[in-house]
């Protein structure tokens, strides 16, 4: 445990220490201000029955957020230690593998709850200015919030594995960006193609994370989704670990 | 623990390692003891990083076992870990990090408390000579000095085996002779490995040196053992005034000289480079006695030990010429 926390002061410390770590925050925040300006603009201008966490997910923001700093954040993980050779003085120190991959991950999931933290407190905010459960409702907040974080889980965990796989952060950026996106567009497919009443499709909706994260805007959890986002996020987890045991073998 | 790891800091039978299909080390067998500093030596390409990535349980071999202090660096490479401090080729480091910061970091990671981390930061700076770049970024080090770091990080946890690949890589002069010091004094408390292609360092530091060439070992031995054995010839330099004929007419008729090399030297004097067999025993009295007879003049006379230097080409070449025999 104790190195574990070393481990993970040391993530958090690239990612905060250095120049792109706030290069990827300020742009983060940059695109979070101009979706929570829109949101609002919206709410003001347009008769709407949609909550405003409702309208944050159907805005797209948080995808188009998402998919892009995902990779970002992770590319950078093993593949950059790999490239310096740092990676060698990381694992001939006392330390593991599950030790090492789990500081990683969650770092990077640290960092992505940090840059929506913003959104979710303008959000709150916001509640006192409007005084109506019907557009700003405390209980959905939280859910959404919730909700962004294990998807977001999922990604990093994406990320983790791209980012394993190679010593180049490039690459690792764009397999992570690949994998993420085949995800996302499975789950788009569900949402606004005509269901068909075949098994794939079927199997389909029981993944599909847009619809999870429409019923968390909602306030509503459902168990099953949750589910295959904490299990999906563990398979990748654990894949990467496997890269991580192979790479001695070479 | 068996009472072999008591002995034996470092035991390696049979240890191979192929990438693809390419054998980088085939059959190593060999064992170090306790306090012992080891040199490993080779030309480049010979395998030394590679061992020493097993040894450091960074890789894993192919086939075969390696022991470090009775843990195998496979299956117990965490135990194996805890005991050793390890400096990779070209000596990667978080170059984001300030110097003391890093050290307190690897120092953690390495299991020390915090209070003991920064008393060991503390200590190995003022070992490695890096106080005055406490505060730096490692980025912003000169080679010499990153290189310091590294070594200070291998010091870091008092570990019973050192591994150090190219250590002195990059360091001035002095910073050389210093660091050598440093890495004999570490003798006999603990267990040192280095790898290296410079002849003479190993040499000046190591009690034990291990020669190395396409992943086989060549020769095994005591630094001066084995100059006595491999060492086929001296070399005896002479500085002589003489007329040019009759120093090459004597010469030639010289007992036991092998091969001479005359230039002209400062003066009237030639400068005399003689090559003698295994058999003679020490020309210089002859030498001596030659130039008295014929009423020359002599400034120099100085005989030279083969130096591993020697050791090692003679030792290649003879690996090279056993292959071509094969052929
Ligand atoms: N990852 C790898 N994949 C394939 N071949 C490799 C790999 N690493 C090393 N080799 C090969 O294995 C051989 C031994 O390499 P190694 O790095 O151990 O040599 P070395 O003795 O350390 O040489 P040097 O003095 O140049 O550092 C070399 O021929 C090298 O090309
Ligand atoms: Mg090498």
């Amino acid at each position: 445990m104790k190195v574990f926390k070393t481990l993970l002061r040391r993530e958090l410390g690239v990612c905060f220490g250095v120049l792109n770590g706030y290069v990827i925050v300020s742009a983060a925040l940059f695109l979070v201000g101009v979706c929570f300006y829109d949101l609002v603009y919206r709410l003001n201008n347009q008769p709407t029955d949609m909550t405003l966490t409702e309208m944050f997910f159907f805005s797209w923001y948080f995808w188009l957020i998402l998919l892009l700093s995902a990779p970002l954040i992770t590319m950078r993980t093993f593949a950059h230690e790999k490239s310096t050779g740092t990676y060698e003085i990381l694992m001939t120190a006392p330390v593991n593998d599950i030790q090492v991959l789990m500081s990683k991950f969650c770092g990077a999931l640290f960092f992505h709850a940090i840059i929506w933290l913003p959104v979710f407190i303008s959000m709150l905010l916001l509640r006192f200015y409007i005084n109506n459960p019907l557009v700003v409702n405390i209980t959905s907040i939280i859910t959404t919030y919730f909700a962004v974080l294990m998807v977001g889980a999922l990604y990093i965990s994406i990320g983790c594995f791209g980012s394993a796989l190679t010593r180049s952060q490039i690459v690792a950026g764009m397999v992570s960006f690949t994998l993420g996106m085949g995800i996302f567009m499975l789950s788009v497919n569900v949402l606004f193609v005509v269901p068909d009443p075949g098994p794939i499709s079927l199997i389909l909706a029981k993944v599909s994370l847009a619809d999870y994260m429409r019923d968390c805007s909602r306030g509503i959890l459902d168990s099953r989704p949750f589910i295959f986002l904490v299990t999906s996020t563990f398979l990748f987890l654990f894949l990467t670990w496997r890269v991580l045991e192979w790479r001695r073998w070479r | 623990m068996g009472d072999a790891s008591k002995e034996w800091m470092i035991e390696v039978k049979g240890l191979t390692k192929r990438y693809g299909d390419f054998e980088a080390i085939s059959n190593l067998n060999f064992t170090v003891k306790r306090g012992e500093i080891l040199g490993l030596l080779g030309p480049n390409g010979a395998g030394k990083s590679t061992t020493l990535r097993i040894l450091s349980t960074f890789l894993a071999a192919t086939s075969g076992t390696a022991k470090v202090a009775g843990f195998d660096v496979f299956d117990e490479s965490h135990e194996v870990r805890k005991r050793i401090g390890y400096m990779p080729e070209n000596n990667p480091l978080y170059y984001d990090m300030r110097v003391y910061e890093y050290l307190k970091y690897r120092g953690r990671l390495k299991g020390l408390d915090a209070r003991q981390s920064r008393d060991r930061a503390e200590t190995v700076m003022k070992e490695c000579d890096l106080e005055d770049v406490r505060r730096k970024m490692i980025r912003q080090l000169s080679l010499g000095y990153r290189q310091r770091v590294g070594l200070a990080d291998a010091l870091l946890s008092e570990p019973e085996l050192i591994i150090l690949d190219e250590p002195t890589l990059g360091l001035d002069p002095n910073q050389v002779r210093a660091a050598r010091q440093l890495i004999k004094n570490l003798g006999g408390k603990h267990t040192v490995l280095i790898s290296s292609h410079i002849l003479h360092e190993i040499e000046m530091t190591c009690n034990r040196v291990l020669i190395l060439n396409q992943g086989k070992i060549l020769a095994s031995d005591d630094t001066t053992h084995l100059q006595s054995v491999m060492g086929q010839s001296s070399r005896v330099v002479a500085e002589i005034k003489a007329p040019l004929e009759d120093l090459k007419f004597s010469l030639k008729n010289f007992e036991g000289l092998l091969a001479v090399d005359i230039s002209a030297a400062e003066g009237d004097y030639y400068l005399c480079s003689l090559s003698f067999g295994a058999e003679t025993a020490d020309p210089r009295e002859e030498l001596y006695k030659m130039v008295v007879r014929n009423n020359w003049f002599l400034r120099e006379l100085t005989i030279s030990r083969p130096s591993l230097e020697d050791v090692f080409v003679h030792l290649t070449r003879k690996q090279q010429d056993e292959e071509e025999d094969e052929e």
